[in-house]
């Protein structure tokens, strides 16, 4: 492999085969990532769990018929078509479980999921008795493979995942409406259930299409990695449909691309761990709420916390209480070399003291206000209070 | 069918099926209550890259450090699932679907990039566990129970289970009170002064390991099968946690019995030589119990509630 290589096979340029099998994938990879933002806001991302695990039976069926009928059983048209159909049935037994019984979702999701899962390895197992050719190939529907993939098979994939990408945005804002706020989507008139129904047979078909690529145990990851990563980065609804789209055809861009350059890259998993490094990328960079972002805002409110200690120690005469706090008023100039209060340390604390005083008297008159508006949390009282009210309570304290 | 191969084959695996099934659904009582019976999914999935990096690491395929792996594995992802849960401000379900794609997809990778999927550890065994061989060579005609020298021929994947089984059936009868407390109102628990997240993190940890002892004789469908639908099951016949836990006890039992005989046997009824996948066959069976109960159970079944529903419609209308 060399450099030529690489940049032939991520440019779509090495060969009409491996470029159209990589666009598959890429779009694939859109349709989950889009998709799944709704099933994550719902908070129902196992739901695709179970959906995909309900899959296996009907690709056994299809399997088994498509050989009753004389056929090879390698139609992966028919394959999908029986893989849509018992995970249809997999989504109307969760509803109805969940609807007429008092088990909870989640028992739903994992009675459906083993169940289903069951039969499909009963038949499987029958099958692999069966004197039937292309038995074997049966089995990536597990873990699925890129390799076997025909160019009319990639284009079918690429095709339905850009109808399901279309479907759900036009339905973008229903569902959003029913994720966010469940009372203002029946208000509308909307029925939630039916809402959630096409939600599912979206997700339904994203699962359907990736079971040849990405494998029926994997495929969920496409559902529920890129939207995570996605919800780091922002609030708003449109953006995150963007960003997931662009995160999971970026995952499947990059995971089919090092599963057609090296040997032995089963390429459901590479896309897979591809949308992971995103996800952990978000989940550390992300400003606002990554954990850099986070870490960085607790060490200020730790260094602002030291620094009024210390001026509010120096305010009432005595010596900073603890080393961090002395370094930090320090450090600040706030003191002089013999420990004693510059000319701006003397401003400083006695703002500092003043600060106190007024949120001292406000939380007598308003007890039951919030404590977490204290003096040591670096918050100024005229940031947070309007101007009356602390005239009201300096001219108290006075 | 002999007696001797009844003996021999028959009976140590339907013992070793028994054992996984109690030992999981019982656990499953406690997820299912919960809300987290999703937990057994995630953690047989998140085994195979611990069995994967254990057998690099060792170079064997030898039992314990395979679990040791698949434990450690375990112990990591619900940590990260936590970390992921807190910092990410995600809902459990996403957090664990994160984690345990990504940690699959890791194991098979690796599996597929060392190797290692041509020695015993291949994905399939995973799935449906190794039945066949745990062989009873010791025993071969019905006296031989009663003699000591039988035992010593036990098969390790049987001892290990049967020991797994009773480890928990003695941890839940002895903390009974204090799982249920915690289970059903953790503010109470909380006030009582129990350690509500020290019991939490045990009952994870008994799961993790009852799924990993489970999974090389049984395989992660009967595991994710046995944690969820016998507890189920119980719960559409019973208000009383500890009926529930005999019953589910009883049920998987029953299930993996049931299960195990008619994916043996099943077929020649129809005059098909070719045994059908017994792991399968059981999820298969517990699934029919269960639905059995969620649509007949005898107060909260739908159709029993139907029923009584529209007996008190007709009686207020006439």
């Amino acid at each position: 492999m060399n450099t030529v290589e690489v940049l032939e096979v991520i440019t779509l340029q090495a060969g009409y085969n491996t470029a159209v099998v990589l666009v598959g994938v890429i779009a694939l990879g859109v349709g989950g990532g889009v998709i799944g933002v709704f099933s994550l806001l719902r908070k129902r991302a196992l739901i695709s769990d179970a959906i995909s695990h309900a899959t296996l039976p009907g690709i056994a069926i299809a399997f088994m018929l498509s050989v009753a009928l004389g056929g090879s059983g390698r139609n992966l048209a028919l394959l999908m078509a029986g893989a849509a159909l018992t995970g249809a049935m997999g989504i109307f037994a969760v509803q109805w479980i969940c609807r007429h019984t008092r088990l909870a979702e989640d028992t739903a999701i994992g009675t459906v999921l083993s169940v289903f899962f069951g039969i499909g390895i009963v038949l499987l197992s029958h099958i692999q008795t069966m004197q039937a050719a292309g038995q074997a190939g049966l089995n990536h529907f597990l873990l699925g493979s890129t390799a076997l993939l025909t160019s009319d098979e990639a284009l079918l994939i690429s095709i339905s995942s850009a109808v399901a990408i279309v479907c759900s945005i036009a339905f973008m804002k229903e569902f959003g409406s029913v994720a966010f706020d469940e009372g203002f989507a029946k208000a509308q008139g909307w029925r939630v259930a039916r809402i959630d129904l096409i939600m599912m047979l979206l997700i339904l078909a994203i699962v359907t299409i990736g079971l040849k690529t990405v494998g029926l145990i994997l495929i969920i990851a496409l559902v529920i990695i890129p939207p995570a990563a996605a919800r780091f980065w922002t609030n708003r609804l449109g953006r995150m449909v963007a960003l997931s789209g662009a995160f999971g055809g970026l995952a499947g861009w990059a995971g089919g691309s090092i599963s057609a350059l090296l040997p032995d890259m089963p390429a459901g998993a590479m896309i897979v761990l591809a949308a992971t490094s995103i996800f952990i990328v978000s989940l550390l960079c992300a400003p606002r709420t990554g954990v850099v972002a986070w870490s960085v805002r607790q060490l200020g409110l730790q260094l602002t916390l030291a620094e009024t200690r210390g001026l509010l120690a120096m305010a009432s005469g005595n010596t900073p209480p603890d080393p961090m706090a002395r370094r930090m008023v320090r450090w600040r100039g706030y003191i002089d070399s013999n420990g004693q209060l510059t000319a701006s340390g003397t401003l400083a604390a006695t703002e500092a003291d003043r600060q106190r005083q007024l949120w001292e008297a406000y939380r007598k008159r308003n007890p039951e206000a919030d404590t977490s508006f204290y003096p040591l949390g670096g918050c100024r009282i005229e940031e947070v209070l309007s101007p009356d009210v602390v005239s009201e309570l300096e001219s108290r304290n006075r | 069918m002999t007696a001797g191969d009844f003996l021999t084959i028959d009976l140590p695996a339907v013992l070793a099926v028994v054992m996984a099934a109690v030992s999981c659904g019982l656990l499953g009582n406690f997820l299912v209550l919960r809300r987290q019976a999703l937990i057994g999914d995630a953690i047989s999935h998140i085994a195979l890259p611990g069995i994967v990096v254990g057998f690099l690491v060792t170079g064997t395929i030898a039992t314990l450090p395979l679990m040791l792996g698949a434990m450690g594995a375990a112990v990591i992802a619900v940590l990260l699932i936590e970390f992921i849960r807190r910092v990410g401000r995600l809902e459990a379900g996403a957090a664990m679907g994160v984690v345990f794609t990504a940690m699959f997809a890791t194991g098979i990778v690796l599996l597929e990039q060392t190797g290692s999927s041509n020695v015993h550890i291949d994905t399939e065994h995973a799935l449906y566990g190794n039945l066949e061989s745990i062989l009873w060579l010791g025993l071969t005609e019905w006296a031989d129970l009663l003699a000591w020298k039988t035992y010593a021929t036990m098969p390790r994947q049987l001892a290990t289970l049967i020991s797994m089984t009773g480890a928990t059936a003695v941890l839940i009868a002895v903390f009974f009170k204090e799982l249920k407390v915690t289970t059903f109102d953790p503010g109470l628990s909380a006030s009582l002064g129990l350690p509500v997240r020290t019991i939490s993190t045990i009952l994870i940890v008994l799961v993790a390991v009852a799924a990993v002892a489970a999974f090389e004789a049984v395989g992660s469908i009967l595991v994710i099968a046995m944690f969820i639908c016998p507890a189920a099951t119980a719960r559409m016949l019973t208000d009383k946690l500890d009926r529930q836990l005999w019953l589910s006890a009883s049920t998987a039992a029953a299930a993996g019995v049931g299960g195990y005989f008619f994916a043996a046997f099943g077929p020649q009824l129809w005059g098909n030589e070719n045994a059908l996948s017994a792991a399968g066959m059981i999820a298969v069976v517990a699934g029919l119990l269960q639905v059995t109960a969620m649509v007949v159970g005898p107060r909260y079944g739908a159709l029993t509630r139907a029923i009584k529903n529209r007996n008190r419609r007709f009686i207020s209308d006439s």
